[in-house]
């Protein structure tokens, strides 16, 4: 697997045993709304175990805010979140981490953040500055732990910001475009890290625009257009021979205007 | 009036002269505000944390009366306290009134809203940033007052600045629960109030410069402590 | 390395804090309610360190108008009361929260006003007479308008003049509610008659042009009385050394010392002890 996962060609499909287990996170009739505008609109969908899952479609889709009700940052107006078959608690949030477009670091070293991070979930001592250690090294930061977290490069920051979640375990990490802003070192750096992640069996879920991206770290795709699910499928099925007139859309490089999108001007001649 | 330079000059010459009565004043002041503002940042800094970032049912209405309470007149403090404090009050028995210690509790009272009020503001915009990364992380209530607070230091510091700088310019309240007792509880600005009395005019101008001079010093000590913080980059 | 040194820096005030607590503790001393403007004269700068040689008895004294250094002898918060309000001081001693009052010294209240006087009056000895001009002249009159004993002689006057000063207020009749040397302030800046004890103005460093206008009328006698804060009321008073300070204030010692304060050449105040205290 782990040979594989630095192959430029698209990741292999998950283990047929996946099949049979139970999906590790799962979404029933997801419904939020802001005032009068309905932002997703009854999104059912499944992660599998050890999988990754890219979520993705146009801006506005409402990805961003699909992660942040899996992750159980935000409460939906209609339908359930469900963790291991049961509704998502907060014991249950505790096993899964986010990592940001923006990267969220305190005001302090490097160090210190993972300090941070490690110590709310109730680590100390030996223990903790072993897991550090090791933080530090997997994202190159070594040299770099003394100096203010906010000082760092964009891209060094991320490293932090996706190190300091995997240092605390997670069953599952949810990132939402965390390369979206670096440039491509920075953005190989990242990937490594989570391909890493993945074969110790950590599930990911991952937002991202980056069609490139998805070839290089996804299994499954979850394709949001609209605040619904337009489609789902392994990376290959979704990318390759999309069904559905959005995905096909995008992948043709033509904006979707759906029957439901507002137009804010004339295009006469360009809506194909 | 002579002119202010020769105002200046004699505040200068107060000064180097050494007046051991002025020493003492100087150092009755500082004694006195210091100690309040420690007080009432300890008591001022966390409570106004909790306001910012905590969500409870009255958490607008209590953040209101903070902001108001900032504008407390000292006199009204004053009078508050000694009532407090007087023999016929609840707190007679402890013998505090007309002494330094009676200061410093109504500078306390002056300055605990002002850090409050400030610090929950800070705290507020702050707990913004972090508030959806420490859901995430799952930062227990401790932990997010804690590092808040330490997160914003640097600004809590120009926080402590104003709760001092209203201690050290207030004379109302000092002077009606210290009763300016020579030698006991008097201070630098109730000692301008009774050269003003006396219409002693240019020596109660010369002591405000004083008092003005110290009040530089102290800011520019902490702007030094804030420059070095950032060179230590605090992004 | 500046985070320890601004914890030292903290640990060293609180201790140097309760270690000022602590020594006030050990002190011998008395507090003495009285007035701004026995204060402003400078009388008890030079009055006290006398006692206290003499008895090793520190005396605190805080100065504020009359009316508050009464409450706050009545509440308690003082163990002797000085003021010059005879009626108010009798009232004091009736309601029980004095043992007794005694006569201690006098001066006497002048009125002031600029040298290019308004209203007339300057050398005169007839205080009514001057008022009766000022209100004709509608001349600028600033009064301390704070219940003080010296507020107080000033309303009896206008009363014995029958004139109502205060329905003039706002108008050439300016009531400050300040102590004397604020009154002072004031007036002086305005240009106003003031009528103020001798001492105070003798001592006052903010004159401008002004000089005294009217002196010498036996209206303007202003008593000073001391009274002991009566223990039965309030028990923590510290009766014993507060009697010490009244029984010196009215001895020959205390009266000699008294006389013997000068300022600028001037007694500005005059013992009357044994004149008959009530």
């Amino acid at each position: 697997m782990r040979d594989l996962a630095f192959d430029t060609a698209s990741a292999p499909s998950s283990s047929p045993l996946a099949h049979q287990e139970a999906p590790l996170l799962e979404a029933n009739g997801l419904t939020f709304s802001a005032g009068k505008e309905v932002l997703l609109d009854g999104v059912d969908l499944q992660i599998r175990q050890g999988s990754r899952t890219l979520i993705m479609g146009p801006n506005g889709a409402g990805k961003s805010l699909l992660l942040r009700l899996l992750h159980g940052l935000l409460k939906a107006h209609q339908g359930e979140v469900l963790w291991q078959s049961k509704p998502l608690s907060a014991q249950a949030r505790r096993t899964q981490a986010m990592v940001f477009q923006r990267p969220v670091l305190l005001r302090r070293s490097v160090l210190a953040n993972l300090k941070f991070a490690l110590s709310v979930r109730g680590l100390r001592g030996g223990d903790r500055a072993r897991k550090i250690d090791k933080a530090l090294a997997s994202a190159g930061l070594s040299h770099l732990a003394q100096r203010p977290a906010r000082l760092l490069s964009g891209g060094e920051q991320q490293r932090l910001a996706v190190v300091r979640a995997i240092a605390c375990e997670p069953s599952l990490l949810f990132l939402d475009e965390p390369t979206a802003n670096l440039d491509p070192a920075s953005t190989a750096a990242i990937e490594d890290l989570l391909m890493d992640a993945n074969a110790r069996g950590v599930t990911i879920v991952l937002v991202t625009h980056d069609a490139g991206q998805a070839r290089r770290l996804g299994e499954d795709v979850i394709f949001l257009q609209g605040g619904k699910v337009a489609e789902t499928g392994s990376v290959e099925e979704v990318l390759n021979s999309p069904q559905s007139e959005p995905v096909r859309a995008w992948r043709d490089g033509r904006l979707y205007l759906g029957p439901n999108t507002q137009i804010l001007r004339d295009h006469s001649g360009r809506i194909s | 009036m002579d002119s202010f330079w020769s105002v200046l000059g004699g505040a200068f010459g107060l000064v180097f002269a050494l007046d051991p009565d002025l020493m003492e004043i100087i150092g009755l002041s500082m004694r006195v505000t210091l100690t309040a503002v420690f007080f009432a940042c300890l008591i001022g800094l966390p409570l106004g944390a909790a306001v910012g970032a905590f969500r409870f049912p009255g958490r607008t209405f209590l953040a209101v009366v903070l902001n108001a309470l900032m504008g407390l007149p000292p006199v009204v403090v004053g009078l508050l306290v000694y009532l407090m404090l007087s023999a016929t009050g609840p707190l007679g028995p402890l013998r505090l009134l007309y002494t330094p210690t009676a200061m410093i509790i109504a500078q306390m009272v002056l300055v605990t809203p002002i850090v409050a009020a400030l610090t929950r503001q800070l705290v507020e915009d702050l707990y913004r940033e972090y508030s959806e990364q420490f859901a995430s992380m799952g930062v227990g209530p401790l932990d997010r007052l804690t590092s808040l607070l330490w997160d914003a230091r640097y600004s809590l510091l120009t926080v402590a600045l104003a709760g001092f700088g209203r201690a050290v310019a207030e004379v109302g309240a000092v002077i009606i629960v210290g009763g300016n007792i020579n030698h006991v509880t008097r201070v630098m600005t109730t000692t301008i109030a009774l050269e003003t009395s006396k219409g002693n005019l240019q020596l109660a101008l010369a002591l405000g410069v004083i008092l003005l001079l110290i009040a530089f010093v102290v800011n520019a000590c902490v702007m030094a402590l804030r420059a070095s913080a950032a060179r230590a980059a605090y992004a | 390395m500046i985070k320890r040194a601004f914890l030292a820096l903290l640990g060293a005030a609180m201790i140097f804090q309760l270690a000022g607590q602590q020594a006030e503790a050990d002190e011998k001393f008395i507090i003495v309610q009285s007035t701004t403007s026995t204060q402003n004269s400078g009388l008890f700068d030079y009055l006290l360190p006398r006692f206290q040689d003499r008895t090793g008895i520190q005396v605190r004294v805080v100065a504020v108008g009359t009316g508050q250094a009464i409450r706050n002898a009545a509440n308690g918060d003082g163990d002797v009361l000085l003021v010059h309000s005879k009626p108010s001081e009798e009232k004091f001693v009736a309601d029980g929260f004095g043992v007794a009052r005694s006569d201690v010294m006098y001066n006497d209240f002048v009125i002031v006003g600029p040298a290019s006087d308004p209203a007339k009056i300057s050398g005169s000895n007839n205080v009514i007479e001057a008022l009766r001009k000022i209100a004709e002249a509608k001349a600028l009159f600033a009064s301390r308008g704070d219940d003080s004993g010296t507020h107080k002689a000033e309303l009896r006057i206008w009363k014995a003049a029958e004139i109502d000063a205060g329905a003039a207020s706002g108008d050439w009749y300016r009531e400050t509610g300040s102590g004397m040397g604020a009154t002072l302030n004031t007036g002086t800046g305005m240009g106003a008659y003031i009528m103020t004890d001798r001492a105070t103005w003798i001592a006052f460093g903010n004159k401008a042009d002004f000089e005294i206008m009217v002196e010498g009328d036996p209206k303007m006698f202003n008593q000073y009385g001391v009274v002991l804060v009566n223990p039965e009321t309030h028990p923590h008073v510290k009766a014993k050394l507060g009697q010490a300070f009244v029984d010196w204030l009215l001895s020959k010692e205390g009266q000699a010392a008294i006389a013997s304060y000068k300022v600028d050449g001037q007694q500005l105040f005059f013992p009357n002890a044994n004149d008959g205290s009530s």
